[in-house]
């Protein structure tokens, strides 16, 4: 073997792989100068948790529909034209429908594992909003949007949109008869805007509905725009967090101002590369074993046909279900029709929901007055009223979403849909606010929680007579991770009230604007449980010390080990350095 | 028994506990509870069919529909409903009603095919009405299956659904599922009209056009799901429950499971 050669010509290299691997970088690296880059990002080092995987599986959701809508390009017709189906599957042999439902049939049924790939990019793409959607709860929730990551958080919301689009618009292309019925909605919710949305749905559909030219327009922004705004902005999306750095959650030894975690080579190459092979394993496996969209059971597109339970996919049926629950209004001016019972829940309450998701981390900015950096994550009770704010959001969600499903809750469940309707109409105003209590109290009491174990440490439940006859419970310190966690908490004080005039005796002219500030940051500050201070915690510990004292001669008669056995392993001392397995970089090191 | 000793005051104790008293009362009012009327009317061979029919009218039926057939507040009249109206509500198990509700519950079926014939036989000795079809008239054979969906997407699936799954009509009322529906069953209902559905008599929808929706029916009842499981044929909500739940609990589970920090 000629390994000998080459192992004294590269001092570093000691195996015949590694020989090779050093003559292929340093051939490219002579080329392109890739040592430089590849030697300052492949060390980068990102924290770990099971959360900041969420949008990983947007991202690899996102590859397999593009993979499968790619095979699906090759098969698909983007066009009205009417054809009398001859595919292979009987019920519609002869039928009369376009060649869009013709050719989606074709590949269900005559195109080589097209159902397959068909129901994949399907599953995936249902995946990939679900994912986002998620992914977005842990950026809120745990107040990752905050500065420096507003201008992320906007661009996520932006995506999140997109996927919207992207799926809708995927979802009517096949022409058939669910899909149609959704776009004779969407044009219905175009047509409420008042002035121009009778233009702007001849425009869209190039004259009356459905007309022949949809499918084509809609096949452009289908495979061509949304797909291509989608990863421009996708891209933008990760270099941001590759050069802000990921945020991290709080605990031993992870600062504001670093990152502790592994570095991207190779424990993240192998982690993302591996969960990339899991993400597109799983929706092979569910586009094999589950239907989705059966398309040949509802038939070819007609706009006088419409079938009961006809619904759009998950990631639309709330605003379905705002349209369903709204009740029956509409006023006449002059001679023109305003549908508010299409407007207001499919155009304006839609509308506020995303401007108010955009717009929240400032929003929140604003009310407290915080213009810190944070790369150190909030947990959620520590920040009560923002969690609150997100469980309300959510319930709202939900209600709208019941709405959407309720006539298939109805048949399943035996109840009637004119009750669940005015269930949903009364609890949608009802059902958020409390939501919002329950949860704000719930944080609450978790920080009391937190503050009575910085205090007094945990309940050991083990308890000790006194010789006068008193009875203690002895209680431990917490240990140095849970401590850590602990103490990340920060208290913001609410904003003072403005002075309305000062002591020149000259009126402030922005004091309704501040006073407005000063209530909205008393309502998201005023009800923190403090931390306890340095001299607290430092007079509780005397307490912990006193009875552990106390219970001290009991284990001079124990064996050592059984002590440590029955205090359920390694007692742990707040001042314990970091372990092994974490490595710190500072984050001004890039 | 100290595996269970150990762990009987954990918080999920009390849930189990909780669900098997349900499913134990459950299960015991179920088995115990269900009241079979008929089961009291035995077969008069001697009488004739009409004379027999009359007879578990008057046991089964009269209560509601009154002792001639003319109605009464608890039930609609039954002359010229006709032979077919009887056999359909009472094959189906919907007729003798169970309970009262917004519409009949079909179920069980209570009388055995020679008194459901009998029964029938009565009614239409009553007054002229549609007759239950002749096995020719519910022979499909030859029908036209895509023909027959498309008269099913015109006239069928507005409430019965495309797969003919059922669906919600207002207040409660409800188009029932068609996966059980025999052909007999079908032509009944097209041309009786039970409950919520409108009448498509022969002047809408031809003997021919009747057969063709049957053939589609039989073709929905027993056609194979290409792409895998149908989550119930019902549509997106059962498909983003299940994207929910197994899909991207699968999901979770492995982020969590990547996400475990060596030890």
């Amino acid at each position: 073997m000629s390994t000998t050669n080459s192992t004294s010509a590269s001092p570093v290299a000691s195996s015949p792989i590694e020989a090779a691997g050093g003559a292929v970088a340093t051939y490219v690296d002579e080329r392109v100068g890739s040592n430089k880059f590849l030697g300052r990002n492949l060390g980068k080092v990102f924290p770990d948790h099971w959360s900041f995987m969420l949008g990983e599986i947007a991202l690899y959701s996102f590859l397999v529909v593009l993979i499968s809508g790619v095979y699906l390009t090759l098969f698909y017709k983007p066009s009205m034209v009417e054809v009398i189906y001859d595919g292979s599957f009987v019920p519609l042999k002869g039928i009369e429908m376009s060649e869009a439902y013709a050719s989606t049939l074709d590949i269900s049924f005559d195109v080589r594992g097209g159902l397959l790939i068909r129901q994949m990019h399907h599953w995936a793409a249902l995946i990939f909003v679900a994912a986002i959607a998620v992914h977005m709860f842990r950026v809120f929730f745990t107040g990752a949007f905050r500065k420096p990551r507003e201008f992320n958080w906007i661009l996520g919301v932006g995506l999140a949109t997109l996927a919207l689009a992207a799926g809708f618009s995927g979802y009517s292309l096949p022409d058939d008869l669910l899909s149609g019925t959704g776009l004779q909605i969407a044009r219905g919710i175009i047509q409420s805007i008042p002035i121009v949305g009778t233009w702007g749905a001849f425009l869209l559909f190039g004259g009356e509905f459905p007309g022949t030219d949809f499918i084509s327009r809609l096949y452009g922004i289908h495979i061509l725009l949304v797909p291509g705004l989608i990863l421009a902005l996708v891209t933008v999306h990760l270099m941001l967090v590759w050069t802000q750095k990921h945020t991290q959650f709080p605990g031993p030894g992870r600062t504001n101002s670093n990152v502790v975690g592994y570095p991207l080579m190779p424990v993240y190459m192998a982690k993302a590369g591996g969960f990339f092979f899991i993400v597109f394993g799983i929706c092979t496996l569910i586009a094999g074993l589950v239907t989705l969209n059966p398309i040949w059971i509802f038939g070819p597109y007609t706009p006088d046909q419409v079938s009961a339970g006809s619904q759009p996919d998950w990631y639309i049926g709330w605003l379905d279900g705002a349209l369903r629950i709204m009740p029956n209004l509409e006023s006449y001016f002059f001679g023109y029709t305003i549908s508010w019972n299409i407007l207001i829940p499919a155009v304006i309450m839609p509308g506020l929901v995303f401007t108010a998701l955009a717009f929240y981390p400032f929003l929140e900015a604003w009310v407290t007055g915080d213009k810190r950096e944070h790369h150190l994550l909030d947990r959620p009770r520590n920040n009560p009223t923002r969690t609150g704010i997100g469980v309300m959001a959510i319930t709202f969600y939900g209600l709208l979403w019941i709405g959407g499903g309720n006539d298939i809750i109805a048949t399943s469940f035996n109840l009637t849909i004119n009750s669940i309707t005015w269930f949903l109409r009364l609890t949608i105003f009802i059902l958020p606010p409390i939501a919002f209590l329950v949860t704000k109290r719930i944080c609450l009491a978790l920080q009391r929680r937190d503050r009575d174990k910085l205090l007094h440490g945990y309940e050991t439940g083990r308890v000790l007579r006194l010789p006068h006859g008193e009875f203690i419970e002895v209680h431990e310190t917490i240990n140095y991770k849970e401590l850590a966690v602990i103490t990340s908490k920060t208290d913001i004080a609410p904003l003072p009230a403005p002075v309305k005039v000062d002591a020149d005796g000259v009126a402030n002219r922005r004091y309704r604007i501040q006073a407005l500030r000063a209530k909205l940051s008393n309502f998201f500050y005023a009800d923190n449980i403090a931390k306890p201070t340095a001299a607290e915690i430092e007079a509780a510990q005397h307490h912990v010390n006193h009875a552990a004292a106390l219970e001290a001669p009991l284990h001079a008669y124990e064996d050592a080990d059984e002590i440590r056995n029955a205090h359920g392993g390694v007692l742990h001392h707040p001042g314990m350095a970091n372990s092994n397995t974490e490595q710190l970089t500072g984050r001004s090191e890039q | 028994m100290k595996f269970l000793a150990a762990r009987r005051r954990q918080p999920v104790v009390a849930l189990a506990m909780l669900l098997f008293a349900l499913v134990a009362v459950g299960g015991v009012y179920a088995a115990v509870g269900t009241v079979r009327p008929a089961e009291a009317a035995g077969a008069a061979s001697s009488e004739t069919q009409v004379e027999m029919g009359k007879q578990l009218y008057l046991q089964g039926c009269s209560s509601c529909h009154s002792l001639q057939a003319q109605g009464s507040t608890n039930g609609p009249t039954l002359i010229g409903v006709g032979a077919a109206a009887v056999d359909f509500q009472v094959s189906t198990g919907r007729m003798p009603l169970a309970a009262p509700g917004v519409q009949a519950v079909p179920g069980p079926r209570q009388y055995n095919e020679e008194q459901t014939a009998a029964l029938a036989a009565y009614i239409a000795s009553l007054a002229p009405g549609p007759a239950i079809p002749s096995a020719e008239q519910v022979d499909f054979a030859s029908a036209d299956v895509a023909e027959g969906g498309v008269l099913f997407r015109v006239n069928c699936q507005q409430c019965h659904q495309a797969a003919g799954q059922g669906g919600a009509l207002t207040q409660g009322k409800y188009a029932p599922s068609l996966m059980n529906a025999t052909p007999t069953q079908m032509y009944e209902a097209m041309v009786t009209g039970p409950e919520s559905m409108p009448v498509f008599s022969d002047a809408t929808l031809p003997e021919e056009d009747k057969k063709a929706i049957m053939a589609y029916v039989d073709n929905l009842q027993n056609a194979a799901d290409p792409g895998g499981l149908s989550l119930g044929r019902l549509g997106p909500v059962t498909e983003g429950l299940f994207l929910w739940i197994a899909v991207f609990g699968a999901l979770i589970a492995v982020a969590v499971w990547i996400g475990i920090k060596a030890r």
